[in-house]
Order: C-alpha cells, then structure tokens, then sequence
C-alpha cells in the first residue's frame, strides 16, 4: 500500500552488525515488506571484536564468530510464518528474521532516480527506501607489488583471521606490525601472549595517540615496553622487502634501521566503502557518507534525501555534544545504535523519528587492561588524571574543551564510565570538581594538555574523526541538466 | 548457538565466568574473553550466565544461517 511506511521494499547494503542489527529492528517495529540485505562477504554476519583477540591467541576459530540474533517477536498464531526454534525449551517460540540474504554479490552502484541498486552479478534491486550499512575496508600496503609479497598481511575480515592466526600458530621468527592504533595494539599484544618476538612501527609519538591524545598514550607506551614489544615511535615503514621467491623478509626504516622479520600486518586504519556511491550523486566521499541526525543521507548539495538511510561505520553524522560536528566513528557500540535509529526512522512518520544521539563509546583489551572510552577525546584541549594512578595502569582520565568535559578514558575502572557519561551529556565543567567523581580528589592537581595530535602524522587512523562541516570534494561537481 | 558479549555495557562483574567458566574468561582485571561459539554441553550454563549478567550484556542466539533466504 503505498504511504503505509510498513510495507513495500527495504534493501540493506552490508551484512556486517549494522546491516543485521537493522534487519531485526525493521521486524520488531512492524515492517512486513520484502526485505533484501546484500553482502559482499559469502559469509553471513560474523562479529570483527574476537579476530584481533581470541582468533590470534587460538582460543577460537575465525569460522565461529558469527553473530547471533536477537530473538524475533513472539509467534503470534494469526501469522503464516514458519515456526522458529525456541531460544529455551519451555520458553514462547519466536519469529525468525524473514529475509532474504544475498551474500558474496558486491553493490557496484546506486540509481537515485530510478531507485535502484546494481550488483556484481549483472542484477539490479528495486527499493522503496534503503539502508547503506557497507562499513570499512582495511587500508592496504600503498605499494601494490610490496603489498603481495608472501606473509604481508591486513586484519579486517574473518578471512584475514584465519590466515593470520595460522601464521602465527606457525611460529614465526619476528612479527611486523606497521601502525599502533587499536587493531595494530591488539595484535602486537596477541603477538606477545603467543611468546612471539614482534616490532612495531608508528610515525606517530606513541600508540593509541590519534585516540587517546599524547599525554594519555604514554601509558600506552608503557604497556607495549613492559610486555616487550620493540616499539619504533616516530619512524615510518619506507620498503618491505622480498626474497626471489616473493616471500616477505623484513622492512627498511625512515631512520636508516632495518627490521628482519618473516610475517607482517599492516594495521594503516580503514577505508571506507564509498567507492560505488561515486556517480550517485550522495555526499560521498573519503569520510564516509553524510548523514543528517536522523540517518537520513545527504546528496552532494548538502539536501537530505527522504529514502536512503547510512547507519555504522561508512555513516558521518553531526553531533550536538561536539559542536555539531559530522563524527566518523568505527565503533561497534555506534554500529548497533545507529542501525537501530535508522531503521525506526524508516518505518515511521516523521514527527515520531528520533535522532542519534547516544554518546561515543569504545574499548580495546590489550597487554591485559581493559581500556575503555566514553565521548570524544580528539575533541579536547586538556586532561587530567580524575582516580587512580599511571604507574598502577587503573585510572580514569577525563578530558575538556574549554571548560567543559568532553570525554573520559578509564584503563581497568570501567565500572566508572557511566558516571563519566552523564557528566559529557550534561556539558558538566571541566576540570571535574573533587565532588564529581565520588568525592575521590583529582589525582593530578592541575590539568594538562591532551595533546591530540594532526591525524596525518599518523601510521594509524583515529578511530574517531572529526570532519567539521567541509563539504567533501564530490559537492564541488555539478552535473549538467539532462 | 553463538555468543556475543556488549562489551560496551561490560563491567567485569564476572558472573559469566563463574557460571560458565568453559566458555567465559577474565585474563586481566577486567578484559573478558569469551568463545563465541557455544559447545552444546555449555548451552544451559550459557544461558543461565546471560540471565545472571547485571548489566545484561550477553546475547544468545542463533547466527544467520549461510543458505538463508
């Protein structure tokens, strides 16, 4: 029935966490149309968090992360669908998702006018409104013929698990990671555990600073020294190099330093999977696709289009706690909140839809801490230690811009990180006052600079970026009338 | 059956890994480690971790099957 938001054609682009969380949250608001999820991947969802932790360390095979669902709604007796296995013997039997998955079919395009997805395979999906969940890739080695040497490696996709773990389980002499952000972090650490001797390279001053900021990732510094890691700040990758037979041997250093080793990963950040958004005329562009709170995506004239909706990884959406700024943001946490608001707002009239708003948040367990981050850190001036101390790695640091607290770290003190939250919510005054955090005076008397560094003199990319309002370079193209 | 913990919501509280130790582990202070693939014979220790999580943070379920329609 056309008008009725209930019915008609939803296609997803993306089968990862977003594309599915989406998927489910369509069903449980009532949506009873065809619903078509497109992934490039053969595999159904699968969650990315364990490939750089229990995959590496071989506590778990990269086959087994697939995602499980949330339970449907309940089976209601009047409904001609079959019968889903119940979660619980004894328990009511749900619905199971009804859609269809296409997966291992890549999309190559999208036709606004004629509301249309193409794909690889030739085919073509009509739809009435569409969700563009298509995520990131891992950014590659930029010299190609190095890139394909024998043992150089990326981690992004369950497939990248599979053979890095085995390689790893092979023992081998030394392990390259070139770039200490998070996943770089993550392995040198899963690299450590398995007792095998790893070099890690980063043009920036410290792990983790394009997320952390420098005064902060000095912990981080810390944290990879005492579990061994041969860590090289402030040097950047030149060469790999190859034996006759193409196979990877080791890697030349802006420094003048060589690195023998016989397995590398490049951990360079990602790549957001825009490419086939190109001629479609949407705000698309190196820091994903533009999108209004609500999800609803922007053409390349800054006008929101009424149809097509990005949740996850590819989406860059404003946020009123940072300014308004449009927020980049390769969290997991952010891929499920905002499949589930952009898949409301596909299904209901407009006065009902709800914004995206929820708070940034992140973690990362490395070299045994756990580190969690709540708001934006990049988006500060200064920080200071609120509770606990460097030197016993369980603290929470909480940062401010201008006067206002605008994110907080904890390393092994997350249960603290929702008071920290609500604090960023409430725009509350920074440096916090003795009383803010439990009447526990600061540990630092005075704040210091946060120290966020330009993002370009990184090896990693930040995990979150702050785009501002610049349009990207596609609005600069006008198409001819006709 | 799969698992899948929101480590986002996690706090270390550690109930899963008294219930199902199998399954769930806690190498640090607070980084928890969880096998995302549930054995059969950990299937009801699993679900009774879930139900005892204070923050609710462990989905169970089954994972879209790969010839799904």
């Amino acid at each position: 029935m056309p008008g009725d938001l209930r019915d008609g054609r939803i296609v997803i682009v993306g089968a990862s966490l977003a594309g599915l969380r989406a998927a489910e949250t369509l069903r449980e608001k009532g949506f009873t149309g065809s619903l078509t999820v497109v992934g490039e991947e053969p595999h159904p969802p699968y969650d990315r968090p364990p490939l750089s932790k229990q995959v590496l360390l071989g506590m778990a095979a990269a086959d087994t992360t697939g995602l499980p669902m949330r339970p449907g709604p309940p089976m209601s007796p009047d409904l001609p669908m079959r019968p889903g296995p119940p979660m619980r013997p004894g328990l009511p039997t749900r619905q199971p998702l009804d859609a269809d998955w296409r997966l291992g079919v890549r999309a190559t395009g999208l036709d606004l006018d004629g509301k249309r997805i193409l794909l690889a395979d030739g085919d073509s999906l009509p739809y009435d409104r569409l969700l563009i969940a298509t995520g990131t890739r891992a950014r590659p080695w930029p010299r190609p013929e190095q890139a394909a040497l024998e043992g150089v490696l990326t981690l992004r996709t369950r497939d990248d698990a599979a053979r890095l773990a085995d390689r790893l389980a092979a023992g081998p002499r030394r392990v390259l990671v070139i770039g200490a952000g998070f996943t770089g972090s993550e392995i040198a650490s899963a690299c450590r555990e398995r007792g095998l001797p790893v070099t890690v390279a980063e043009r920036g001053t410290a792990p983790l600073v394009g997320a952390l900021g420098g005064t902060l990732a000095k912990l981080a510094t810390g944290l990879h020294r005492a579990h061994g890691v041969d860590l090289r700040c402030g040097v950047t990758v030149t060469d790999l190099r190859g034996d006759d037979s193409g196979r990877f041997t080791g890697a030349d250093l802006s420094d003048g330093d060589r690195i023998d080793a016989d397995l590398c990963v490049v951990a360079l950040g990602a790549v957001r999977n825009v490419e086939w958004l190109a001629d479609s005329g949407l705000a698309a562009g190196t820091h994903g696709v533009a999108c209004d709170a609500g999800c609803r995506a922007f053409d390349m004239y800054g006008i929101v289009t009424d149809d097509v909706f990005v949740a996850g990884d590819v989406s860059r959406f404003p946020h009123p706690l940072f300014d308004y700024q449009m927020l980049s943001l390769e969290h997991w946490g952010n891929a499920v909140e905002q499949a589930e608001v952009a898949a409301h707002n596909m299904v209901t009239p407009e006065p009902r839809r709800r914004p995206h708003l929820a708070v940034p948040v992140f973690w990362s367990n490395q070299f045994g801490v756990n580190i969690k981050s709540v708001g934006v850190p990049t988006f500060s001036d200064q920080v200071v230690i609120a509770q606990g101390s460097l030197r016993d790695r369980r603290l929470v640091a909480v940062y401010g811009y201008r006067g206002r607290i605008t994110a907080a770290v904890t390393v092994n003190m997350a249960k603290w990180l929702e008071h920290y939250q609500r604090l960023i919510e409430t725009a509350a005054p920074f440096p916090p006052g003795p009383g803010a955090a439990d009447g526990h005076p600061l540990v630092t008397e005075f704040p210091l600079p946060s120290d966020v560094p330009d993002p370009k003199g990184l090896s990693h990319g930040p995990t979150v970026a702050l785009t501002g309002h610049l349009p990207d370079r596609r609005l600069t193209v006008v198409r001819p009338a006709g | 059956m799969q698992i899948v913990v929101d480590l986002t919501r996690c706090q270390a509280y550690a109930q899963c890994v008294f219930l199902a130790p199998q399954v769930f582990s806690l190498p640090g202070e607070e980084a928890l480690l969880y096998r995302p693939a549930v054995p059969d014979d950990q299937l009801e220790r699993v679900h009774q971790a879930a139900a005892a999580c204070p923050v609710q943070a462990i989905l169970v379920g089954e994972e879209v099957s790969s010839g799904a329609r």
